[in-house]
């Protein structure tokens, strides 16, 4: 499953050819660590997350890139023995900054679950909640407004137009993601955080997620944590590759996958670990 | 001999059968045949059939003896005459036996007196006090009586030891490398199992059909029309037999005085109870949650007739006196009132609702705050608007458990919301509640078969109704609830 087509290869690599090199930093983690109680889960990590471009956090199960994405919206505020230790920046502001409060940073820097969790109530509601939150809608036709164009830009419209009242917990396991997805673009968010985001899909469900990102792009920062080598390549244009805690190395998705740096990432890319 | 003797003695044929046992499947262990089951389920298997039919046939036996004894004592007595002292031949049979266990204590050499006068002394040395009106004639009976027992108990004890015996022998006979006592001790444990587990709805059953023969009893005397739909509770203590207006039982002041004050108990239980689950599972850090939520269980470990003192003593005179302060002068909060007994109730309920809200609050996925929280919206915006709802009906069939329990609560309402059966909306009166009634009619020299106390039956059945319906319910929605996320 890790081994990379050729095609698939070429295609990743054509991309990166024909795209406009966009080098505007908007996320910055500056020796970033990460403690569970005494266990320390992340060491000086240096990562950057380039605008408008898809960042690939890939490496082995418990490598740390999840704990990772989590502190880019401080997630992990939300468990208690969590610390978190060095600095990130959000257009040069420090996150962790005790000016900054966590409510508007993560209304800027949305997040999207591994497994879909749609909450149970309707469709409408599930994308209307954010908006609701944080006031972006004064009237009604505002709101519906927001719903739809949400809606669209996760390719979900067409399939739920008709069922909008439904509950959201009805709808199949990727169109629950996609729902998901359009929750987290109705808050108008600059930055978008995807968990493993197909990992309970099936493959048709997986390639429209897929197309989504690419197409989420234009608008939004994308970092997406992965176990599908496949996916990492297709979908981003830099890859940032942890192992035990480390970030191992970092750079643009093409080089990555033909010509790594670390021997770590030639055999993790080629499945020989993990 | 004593049914424990022949008991004691069982077991220990059955230890003796379980070394045995034990031992010899042992044996086979190094043998060249695998065996089927270990050596200690040969020994468990060889103990529970030296025992358990031993012990099956002993209270078969003792059960069975005692009926034919009682049966041979009746038969013995003389027909009953008109002019006869005793009042029923029941009481004759239980002054014979009476008299028969008495006999026990004679010391075997002594003659035995013919006459109860010469008797009584010579048992009274002994520590026996026997009912005056016994009759000399009943010595002889008592005597004969004695001897059939023991005749019965020795048979009893013998024909035990003997099944005990062969139990044990069949057991150890069958014992072999591919002998599956591991089954039949699976077996026997999956009864013993079912037994206990039906014991509880054998009970319910008891207890419904024992209520439901009284309350037929009351409905003969009391139409049912006049007891469901009566707005008068006036039962009239009036004496057996003197005829006079038999009071009227109008279910309707104590039903509305049961629920008013479940109401208000819950108006106070349900919001600082469900507040206190929703701190204690989404804010308190592990510290807190460890001394608070023992702390909260403990009040629900409190009896709740002290509830009912300190409500009475303490909450009930304040309320009156702070009432009077308000007003210079008159109390407008009764000593006993339907808002000082709600009040503590509901104090009572708190450590109810959290501790169930705080269980169903918890079982919420995680995936739901983060989902919301993901979104930017606070810790308060997150239980407001994804938790509670998600939650709302398992909240629903906690509350509804909790008001059944409000509902059947008897000793604060008994101290604190007084007796009379009012028809009022003025919480700071006193009404009085279906369980209070209940345990005003059983008190006191009622005779047994009058509507007074009879009709305490009914009440107890109409609450069992009431409650069992709540109870239902509560269930059905709480199990619903737990199919949406499974």
């Amino acid at each position: 499953m890790n081994i990379m087509t050729e095609q698939s290869l070429e295609n990743a690599v054509g991309d990166k050819m024909n795209a406009k090199s966009n080098e505007v930093i908007k996320m910055r983690g500056d020796k970033v660590g990460v403690f569970y109680g005494e266990k320390q889960a992340l060491f000086d990590v240096n990562l950057d997350v380039r605008l408008n471009q898809v960042t690939a956090l890939i490496g082995p199960s418990g490598c740390g890139k999840s704990t990772f994405l989590r502190c880019l919206n401080r997630m992990n505020d939300t468990i208690d023995s969590a610390r978190v230790t060095g600095k990130i920046t959000l257009d040069e502001d420090d996150i962790y900054d005790k000016n900054i409060d966590v409510v508007e940073l993560r209304a800027r820097v949305g997040m999207v679950f591994q497994k879909p969790n749609p909450f149970p109530k309707s469709i409408y509601e599930n994308v209307a909640y954010g908006p609701r939150i944080h006031g972006l809608a004064k009237r009604k036709s505002d709101m519906d407004q927001i719903v739809e164009s949400s809606l669209k830009k996760a390719a979900i419209w067409n399939e739920v137009k008709d069922r909008l009242q439904e509950p959201g917990t009805g709808l199949s396991g990727g169109q629950q993601q996609r729902l998901c997805i359009a929750r987290a673009i109705a808050v108008s968010p600059e930055v978008i955080l995807m968990d493993e985001p197909c990992s309970a899909l099936d493959p048709i469900a997986t390639a429209r997620v897929e197309e989504l990102i690419d197409e989420l792009r234009q608008n939004y920062t994308i970092v997406i944590v992965t176990h599908s080598m496949q996916q990492a390549a297709r979908v981003s244009q830099r890859t940032a590759m942890f192992h035990l805690g480390y970030l191992v190395e970092e750079g643009a998705t093409d080089k990555m996958f033909t010509n790594p740096d670390d021997k770590r990432t030639q055999d993790y890319i080629t499945g020989r670990f993990g | 001999m004593s049914s424990l003797l022949v008991l004691a003695i069982v077991i220990a044929v059955g230890v003796v059968a379980f070394v045995i046992g034990r031992q010899r499947a042992s044996a086979h262990e190094t043998g060249k045949v695998k065996p089927h089951s270990r050596a200690h389920y040969h020994g468990w298997w060889a103990f529970l059939l030296a025992v358990l039919p031993a012990v099956l046939l002993l209270a078969v036996w003792d059960v069975g003896s005692s009926f034919y004894l009682d049966r041979h004592i009746h038969a013995a007595l003389p027909e009953r005459t008109v002019d006869s002292k005793v009042a029923s031949e029941a009481l004759d049979a239980s002054l014979v036996k009476s008299l028969a266990r008495g006999l026990r204590r004679l010391d075997g050499g002594t003659a035995l007196p013919a006459t109860f006068a010469e008797l009584q002394p010579l048992l009274a040395a002994k520590g026996v006090a026997l009912a005056s009106d016994t009759q000399d004639y009943m010595i002889p009976i008592a005597v004969e009586a004695n001897t059939v027992q023991d005749r019965l108990g020795l048979f009893g004890a013998v024909l035990t030891f003997a099944l005990s015996i062969a139990g044990a022998f069949y057991a150890l006979r069958q014992i072999a490398p591919r002998a599956r006592a591991r089954n039949n001790v699976e077996k026997l444990m999956l009864w013993g199992l079912l037994a206990a587990s039906t014991i509880a709805i054998l009970t319910t059953v008891g207890i419904v059909l024992s209520m439901l023969f009284q309350t037929i009893t009351f409905f003969e005397s009391v139409s049912p029309m006049s007891f469901f739909f009566g707005t008068v509770w006036d039962p009239r203590f009036a004496a057996a037999g003197s005829g006079g207006s038999q009071g009227q039982f109008g279910l309707i002041p104590l039903l509305a005085g049961t629920l008013y004050i479940a109401a208000v108990a819950l108006l106070v239980a349900v919001p600082v109870g469900l507040m206190s689950a929703v701190y204690m599972s989404e804010y308190a850090s592990r510290s807190v949650r460890s001394v608070v939520k023992p702390a909260l269980e403990l009040l629900a470990g409190i009896p709740t007739i002290v509830y009912g003192i300190f409500a009475v003593v303490t909450l009930g005179p304040f309320l009156r006196d702070l009432s009077a302060a308000l007003t210079g002068g008159s109390p407008f909060i009764q000593g006993q009132s339907i808002f000082t007994a709600g009040l503590v109730m509901g104090v009572m309920l708190i450590p109810v609702v959290s501790s169930l809200s705080d269980d169903i609050i918890t079982a919420v996925p995680r995936a739901m705050r983060d989902g919301s929280l993901g979104l930017g919206a606070t810790r308060s915006e997150t239980i407001k608007r994804v938790i509670l709802p998600a939650a709302l009906p398992g909240i629903v069939g906690a509350i509804l458990l909790t008001a059944s329990r409000a509902i059947g609560e008897t000793m604060i309402v008994v101290l604190a919301a007084g007796v009379a059966a009012n028809l009022t909306i003025n919480p700071f009166e006193a009404m009085t509640t279906i369980t209070v009634k209940i345990v005003n009619q059983l008190t006191g020299d009622l005779e047994f078969n009058s509507p007074q106390t009879l009709v305490a039956f009914a009440l107890g059945l109409t609450l069992f109704a009431l409650t069992l319906v709540m109870n239902i319910v509560a269930l059905y929605i709480v199990r619903k609830y737990r199919e949406q996320y499974e």
